[in-house]
């Protein structure tokens, strides 16, 4: 294991150090040590935007605290959710005064500890709202969708509802924005090779060298089938396949296309990627609106992809548009 | 009739501590078949900080139980610093106002606590989870008071029905939670909560028999 480390028991204290230095023009420590906020928050009059998760998804989720976008987020260990005090801590650095929207994945821990922590704010009179994102699409069956993990797709429920929180809006017209976003959305990731949690220093799981797991999960969640890898097009194919029929997409959709490295694969490869995918939706009477390309969500040094497609109506095309700056997404006003 | 002086009770919680701390390793091998093979590691940190933080154990039971709740929802994150916290915590409630604790009070107290972990963790027997051991054995003290033992045979049949219920975890495919997404390749291992728990049980229980008078 080759890893940019000090101690492989304080990776997440050591990044949040170094992050917290880099980005002090946005961000801000707070008392608790796992809770970042957006340098400007709590605004006065403004809903909070909450995420948190476990490490090792940078630059998810501290990356997306900012402007336009997260207020406070809670931070776990490694892909592991963070504490019920974290999240209540995130609550309250959010806390304007209009209450506080949780925007968060569908995790059996983060599920837990967010409810906690919203049953100890409403002790003291502070209201918390969850949306829980649940886009990736071959963790459970469209009959059972409550089921489905949150991936990438969180970062456009973000997206939403941070732009919703900065034009002023309630808590409930922030959650229904939120909601309408991660409704709308829906993910699909390929693995190529394993990750390795540093504490634990070997790869939670193995994919034979060839092949590729479809539908793999942001923590090596086991996907729908394991196949010899095939060319960039027929993986391009593939996720569409699978993604668009689910909603179901079709001719005449305005779409936000998020592709997301998983952290070890070359940028270029999701440019590859991309130009069949845009291809791909353009021949199905599709038009994308909102792109982006990079390394929005990763699983630390996993090999793959995650494609991320969401249908726009007029206000989720004005969300997506509206000016944001964090470390992991930035939007210029045109 | 035996009964606990909960006053004098605090130190259940270092014996529950040291248990954790010595099964370390063994908690995170099993956790690392299907998990992130973290758990013995989350479990002991939690445990001895409470430990260090409770000292020579002056505090009653119920104190205690909060204190150490405390810790794990506060330092442990997951889903077993909510769980084991709440496990806890809703004990040391079904705790207050009383002095002693007797076969009665011990039934309500590890109700409170099951009831707690089901409401929260949402999962059901049988989908390979901490319950899988805390429901047969809540159900055995239940039917042992019933059948008329005293608080000791209670408690035994406990911690006997806790590791069979542990055991049992052996053979069945994770529902929720970390190993759910492994699906049959969950099965032929120990979840590693259920072994937690019924290691917390046989502690509790022993510790508590030392206790009685």
């Amino acid at each position: 294991m080759n890893r940019i480390i000090n101690d492989p028991d304080s990776v997440v204290e050591d990044a949040v150090r170094g992050w917290l230095r880099a980005h002090a023009d946005m961000v801000a420590p707070t008392d608790n040590p796992r809770v970042i906020r957006r340098r400007r928050a709590p605004e006065p009059g403004r809903v909070g935007i909450v995420t948190g998760g476990g490490s090792g998804h940078e630059p998810a989720f501290l990356g997306y605290v900012g402007d336009g976008m997260v207020d406070a987020v809670a931070i776990g260990e490694i892909f592991s959710s963070p504490t019920a005090r974290s999240f209540h801590d995130a609550f309250a650095a959010a806390d304007g005064g209009r209450g506080v929207a949780c925007l968060y994945g569908n995790y059996a821990g983060d599920n837990m500890n967010v409810k906690m922590a919203v049953r100890q704010a409403s002790q003291h009179g502070l209201e918390v709202r969850t949306v829980v994102a649940n886009d990736d699409v071959p963790s459970a069956p469209a009959d059972d969708r409550a089921r489905r993990r949150g991936v990438a797709g969180e970062i456009l429920m973000w997206k939403a509802g941070g732009a919703r929180a900065a034009e002023g809006a309630a808590l409930e017209q922030v959650i229904a924005a939120a909601q309408k976003a991660i409704d709308q959305t829906r993910s699909i990731g390929i693995g190529l090779a394993p990750c390795t949690i540093p504490a634990v220093g070997k790869p939670n799981f193995t994919i034979a060298d060839g092949m590729m797991e479809v539908g793999i999960g942001h923590h090596g969640e086991p996907g729908i089938a394991v196949e010899p890898v095939r060319p960039a097009r027929a993986m391009a194919d593939l996720m569409l396949d699978t993604v668009l029929p689910d909603l179901p997409f079709g001719r005449g959709d305005d779409l936000a296309v998020l592709i997301s490295g998983l952290g070890a694969t070359p940028i270029m490869e999701l440019y590859i990627l991309y130009d069949r995918i845009a291809e791909g939706l353009e021949a199905r009477g599709m038009a994308i609106r909102h792109i982006f390309i990079g390394n929005y969500f990763t699983s630390l040094d996993m090999m793959g992809v995650t494609l991320t497609l969401l249908r726009l109506d007029g206000e989720l095309d004005r969300l997506m548009a509206a000016p944001a700056r964090s470390v992991g997404l930035t939007r210029i006003a045109p | 009739m035996s009964a606990v002086v909960l006053a004098e009770a605090g130190g259940v919680v270092t014996e529950l501590a040291a248990a954790i701390s010595d099964k370390r390793a063994w908690l995170s091998e099993i956790d690392g078949a299907i998990g992130d093979g973290d758990h013995g590691i989350n479990m002991a940190k939690g445990f001895m900080q409470a430990s260090s933080a409770l000292g020579p154990a002056t505090e009653g039971l119920a104190a205690s139980f909060t204190l150490l709740g405390d810790t794990l929802l506060g330092g442990i994150g997951g889903s077993m610093g909510p769980l084991y916290g709440t496990f806890f915590l809703e004990m040391a409630n079904a705790l207050s106002g009383a002095a002693t604790l007797d076969v009665a009070g011990c039934g309500r107290m590890l109700h409170a606590g099951l009831a707690g972990v089901a409401e929260l963790g949402g999962a059901k027997p049988g989908d390979k989870t901490m319950l899988d051991a805390l429901v047969p054995a809540v159900a055995a003290f239940d039917a042992a008071r019933a059948a008329g033992a005293d608080f000791a045979a209670c408690l035994d049949a406990m911690a006997a029905a806790a590791e069979r219920g542990r055991d049992a975890t052996r053979e069945m495919v994770a529902k929720v939670g970390r190993a759910a997404r492994l699906g049959e390749r969950s099965r032929g291992v120990l979840d590693a909560g259920a072994a937690s728990c019924c290691l917390i049980l046989q502690t509790l229980a022993a510790a508590l028999k030392r206790r009685m008078t």
